[in-house]
């Protein structure tokens, strides 16, 4: 099913999907120049087990700023396009990053949520997004117009490769399963930044 | 010669340093600056909702190779322990912080007066460098050199503005 933008999808209308496969289709999709910036939990775990991508920044604490730091660097980074990867948890954290990424018109920026309506790497606890609170209308809501839940993977593909062709900001609203994720992100937070910052060329010797 | 007021010395190191993306959560007390900030084309400026939503921008930006500083409140800063504590401070990204003090010298909300307390242990705790700043003589060389140790270093450095500098917020009794 393609993107339908004349009528959105619900989130109970979304396909459930595999967080590693839809990463795998992202990282497959868009240019080495892009820059990843992965949220906590195991969308952070299934992005550094799909590929040691050099322009991948790995979060570790500091819950629900994926987005602002995706959007600090896309401030900084203007020719390049940032995706920002989040849970559903981590989202509802800092529902305003939302409006900010709208109110500044943040044109280089995509933000991606991984939807399984639950906290997965506690313990698989529900959460608010599986009581009804639908993080693509809250977005929309925000004033992030272009924010979509992913009918399937073919439609996911198609949202990624937007970022290339038409201004954002955007949101992709993935539905997923409680699939485990592969591995386990490396942790020592000066390395993960100093890859991160020596791949974008920032840093230098 | 007229004397130069805190604000326009702050802009003045911050374009020195070319720092100039500023987040913040607003504040009366630093509404001169926010104001100065606003009205120089040389700064990308905006509020955002949360102050450390403030912090990870800035902090994305920093990797990207764009110097930045948080502008807020000291209740403000009582958000950011869990932020500072798991970004600015493991990854040694020097994050810029400028707050507005209260809670002392006159304040009239008891909620300012508890939080206020949070502020310098949280500093220490973190290892974070931090200035109270009083004097408008010394604030050029607080700020300068500061900037200067928190690139070298790669740690987060906080400027506490008292009211013995800014006049702070006045309680009209």
């Amino acid at each position: 099913m393609a993107l339908n933008v004349n009528q959105p999808l619900k989130r109970e209308q979304a396909k459930v999907m595999s967080r590693f496969d839809l990463i795998s289709r992202m990282v497959a999709k868009i240019p080495d120049e892009d820059a990843v910036v992965g949220g906590i939990g195991w969308t952070n775990f299934d992005l550094w087990a799909v590929k040691r991508r050099p322009r991948n920044f790995y979060m570790l604490g500091s819950m629900g700023l994926a987005v602002p730091i995706g959007m600090g660097v896309a401030l900084a980074q203007p020719d390049i396009h940032v995706f920002a990867l989040e849970g559903d948890g981590s989202l509802l954290m800092q529902l305003g990053c939302m409006a900010t990424v709208a109110a500044r018109k943040q044109t280089n920026l995509t933000v991606v949520i991984m939807d399984n309506g639950a906290y997965q790497i506690t313990g698989g606890q529900r959460a608010l997004s599986d009581e009804g609170a639908d993080l693509v209308a809250i977005a929309r809501g925000c004033g992030l117009e272009q924010a979509y839940w992913a009918a399937d993977e073919d439609a996911f593909e198609e949202m990624i490769a937007l970022a290339h062709k038409e201004p954002g900001p955007r949101l992709i609203g993935c539905r997923i399963d409680k699939e485990k994720p592969r591995e386990t992100t490396e942790r020592d937070p000066p390395i993960l930044k100093d890859r991160f910052m020596r791949a974008l060329g920032v840093k230098q010797g | 010669m007229a004397t130069e007021t805190w604000y326009e010395i702050t802009v003045k190191v911050l374009k020195k340093h070319k720092v100039d993306l500023v987040t913040y959560v607003p504040d009366n007390v630093l509404r001169p600056l926010i104001e100065l900030i606003h009205a120089d084309p040389y700064f990308t400026a905006f509020a955002c909702a949360r102050e450390e939503e403030a912090v990870g921008i800035t902090a994305g930006a920093w990797m990207g190779g764009r110097r930045g500083i948080v502008l807020m409140q000291t209740s403000g800063f009582a958000t950011l322990p869990n932020t500072l504590a798991s970004l600015s401070v493991p990854f040694q990204i020097p994050t810029l912080m400028m707050v507005s003090e209260r809670g002392t010298m006159g304040e009239f909300n008891i909620g300012q007066q508890m939080v206020a307390r949070t502020m310098r242990p949280v500093l220490d705790t973190l290892m974070i460098e931090a200035h109270t700043m009083t004097r408008l003589d010394e604030m050029e060389f607080i700020l300068d050199r500061s900037m200067i140790q928190a690139w070298a270093t790669q740690i987060p450095c906080c400027y506490i503005l008292s009211p013995l500098l800014t006049g702070g917020k006045v309680f009209a009794a």
